[in-house]
């Protein structure tokens, strides 16, 4: 059974200008051991999902249906109290901008002993010797004397440290990371994407990964779902979706990315237009209005008719191209763009 | 829209380049810290460029690439002049303007124009795009052949954007069509050199790729050199015919793309070439790992900036510092400041 089985998740908030469907009919699972990687543009859904599943929504705007199992307890309507005691203790969340998750006004080792504190009610002296050791355990040296820090002391590569240690205070068995190494240089990215490898082999913690960058996802995810609009358009393994991607937007996504070992000249092949607003989002296939092949499907049907998404063993894609097409427009006209034998 | 462009031919580097537009030699800024009460003393500097050599041509386009902090930013702002250089000299078409005044400066700024980073700090929210696009023509006196309208119009054509927009102010566009108004803007001053500063890096990728493919296109058609500034690696190598990769301050190679990307010789670059991911499962290249973070630009290592995170280095980095300078085996033109590059032979393609 997977960890976290999510069900036809749907979100939606009331704003001003009418109901955003942020999330629509939403379904994936995630593994022991594994990392999901999610990935789409900004408002494509990702980070709504996630704020979802750890419940942090304001229910006064917010609609959410649909299912999340999270080792088998339903979190859709639960009450505020459950969900506080998984928060930061069965599943945890590390955020993009660290200066922001991280307050000025405490010292970074006390930031991390609140949680553990708070729910394996630990004394202080054993909470601090956790952070410590913690702090340790994500690389950074001297944690004695650092873990009196203040987060303003730590370099931006070490503040992301100190908020996986902090994610991860209370052994988390689900980890949210969304966009964790974005604002990071490359050479501390690296850094970083190796020890969250590292610790998942150590402790078989199940990872969401949320990152717009598909070069992030080839080095740390085994499975991957790409959104679009709230909806998942495709879904695979880390493989499929790098190498023979079926559908549309995926192939827009990688042939846009210019590539070190292509030759010099090949101009990138940008998706056309602009993504959709959600207050109305576009009828049938979401991508439709940005889609170069629709012609191939004929007739006005990907205006029409919304594409399901089938899975044959974990494998699909939200398309009204037929699979041998798929392969064949992938294999004459974008598998060249990419620069790959 | 511009996207058919891109794909109509594929854009070739610029055979015929000029004479040097821009050189800069011994570029450097320390900006002061002051410490104290009343009496500021100055109690260090941070040297955020220190002693930087490098040549735009016309109609070329370098790369400058580095990791934050490593005053690549502060290089673009010092040629603009939007910061006055410590030291060093800045020649615009042979002319000295390290120091020239804001009144004798004004012509030259016009030809040397800037695109930001941010597409939602740059644009005025209180004016129209043709408010925007018009000013810097109005403050530098340029009347086009037809009017102002006519011209943004064609300039908001040329970007990819409908000319009927002209009247539409900066909330009602997306990111991408927030940049293409930048462009427009400085395409108004029609300059010579533009200073790009990370102009995709706030983008989605499926619109990074229609904004760098609309900068490829100005590049060729008009024959603008860049100075394009950024931190993804694959990126600058698209967009480059030469590229300089910076660590704290200095320049650490300065070569053709391909001499930087094929055969790297100083450690940092290929540190950085291995470090940046590539969507490719497939791609099991040896990964070099540096440890720790970039050292603090206000007390820089002895010798070689490099040497504390460098899996090569000797004590004679400590106490040396590598001059830029076309080492054994270097193709031309083609300088790194390093005294144990790595063998040009075994560089990872």
């Amino acid at each position: 059974m997977p960890f976290l089985s999510v069900h036809d998740l749907s979100v939606q908030f009331a704003t001003e200008d009418g109901i955003v469907k942020a999330v629509d009919g939403l379904s994936f699972d995630v593994e022991r051991g594994r990392t999901l990687g999610i990935v789409g543009e900004s408002g494509s859904g990702k980070s709504v999902t996630n704020l979802a599943v750890l419940g942090l929504h304001n229910p006064r705007n917010t609609a959410i249906t649909g299912e999340i199992v999270l080792n088998g307890h339903e979190l859709t309507g639960a009450p505020q109290r459950t969900l506080e005691k998984l928060r930061g203790n069965t599943m945890a969340m590390i955020f993009q901008d660290s200066l922001s998750a991280l307050s000025p006004y405490y010292t970074v080792g006390r930031q991390i002993a609140e949680p553990f504190r708070k729910h394996t009610g630990a004394s202080r002296k054993a909470a601090r010797e956790r952070a410590v050791e913690m702090l340790r355990r994500v690389g950074i040296p001297q944690p004695e004397l650092r873990v009196d820090d203040y987060p303003h002391q730590f370099s931006g590569g070490m503040r992301q440290r100190a908020v996986i240690a902090l994610a991860l205070v209370c052994d988390p068995q689900l980890l949210i990371a969304d966009e964790p190494t974005t604002a990071l240089d490359v050479t501390v990215q690296a850094q970083i994407l190796d020890l969250l490898k590292q610790l998942q082999q150590e402790t078989g913690t199940a990872i969401i990964f949320i990152t717009h960058d598909l070069g992030v996802v080839a080095r740390i995810c085994d499975d991957v779902l790409v959104m679009y609009a709230g909806r998942c358009v495709e879904r695979g393994t880390v493989r499929d979706i790098l190498t023979t991607p079926r559908h549309p937007y995926a192939w827009g996504l990688l042939s846009s990315v210019p590539r070190r070992k292509a030759p010099v000249d090949a101009p990138l092949r940008p998706i056309p237009g602009t993504p959709p607003s959600l207050l109305k989002p576009p009828t049938g296939c979401p991508f439709h209005p940005r889609c170069e092949f629709r012609e191939y499907v004929g007739d006005t049907r990907c205006q029409d008719e919304r594409p399901m998404l089938t899975l044959d063993s974990g494998r699909g894609a939200a398309c009204h191209l037929p699979a041998e097409q798929q392969k064949s427009i992938f294999a004459e006209q974008i598998r060249p763009l990419l620069g790959r034998s | 829209m511009s996207e058919q462009l891109s794909l109509a031919k594929p854009a070739l580097p610029s055979q015929r380049k000029g004479g040097p537009l821009l050189e800069v030699e011994g570029l450097t800024k320390h900006f002061p810290l002051r410490d104290g009460f009343l009496f500021k003393r100055q109690v260090g500097a941070v040297q955020a460029v220190d002693g930087v050599d490098f040549t735009i041509h016309e109609g070329e386009a370098l790369g400058l690439v580095g990791e934050s902090g490593c005053g690549k930013s502060t290089t673009g702002r010092l040629v603009t002049r939007l910061l006055e250089p410590t030291a060093g000299q800045i020649l615009y078409q042979g002319h000295n303007i390290t120091h020239t005044d804001r009144k004798h400066l004004a012509p030259i700024r016009s030809q040397i124009q800037m695109i930001f980073q941010d597409p939602y700090a740059s644009l005025n929210p209180r004016q129209t795009v043709g408010t925007i696009i018009t000013g810097p023509m109005e403050i530098n006196h340029i009347q086009p052949p037809g009017g102002h309208e006519k011209r943004v119009r064609e300039l908001l054509e040329t970007v990819g954007l409908n000319p009927e927009h002209y009247n539409r102010f900066p909330h009602e566009f997306s990111g991408g069509q927030r940049q293409r108004i930048g462009i427009a803007r400085a395409l108004g001053m029609q300059p010579k050199l533009i200073i790009a500063d990370e102009p995709v890096s706030a983008l989605d990728v499926s619109i990074q790729a229609q904004v760098v493919n609309l900068l490829q296109k100005l590049q060729h058609e008009l024959g603008i050199a860049f100075l394009f500034i950024a931190h993804d690696l694959a990126i600058v190598r698209h967009f480059s015919h030469r590229v300089a990769v910076m660590y704290l301050g200095k320049i650490m190679e300065i070569g053709n793309r391909t001499d930087i990307y094929e055969t790297p010789r100083h450690p940092y670059t290929h540190a950085l070439l291995s470090a940046a991911p590539e969507a490719n499962p497939d791609d099991e290249q040896e990964r070099i790992r540096l440890a720790g973070d970039v050292p603090s630009p206000i007390n820089p290592p002895t010798g070689c900036r490099f040497r504390t995170r460098c899996w090569k280095a000797q004590q004679k980095c400590t106490t040396e510092e590598p001059p830029l300078l076309q080492i054994a085996g270097n193709n031309t033109g083609h300088l790194t400041a390093c005294h144990y590059p790595q063998d040009p032979t075994t560089a990872t393609p």
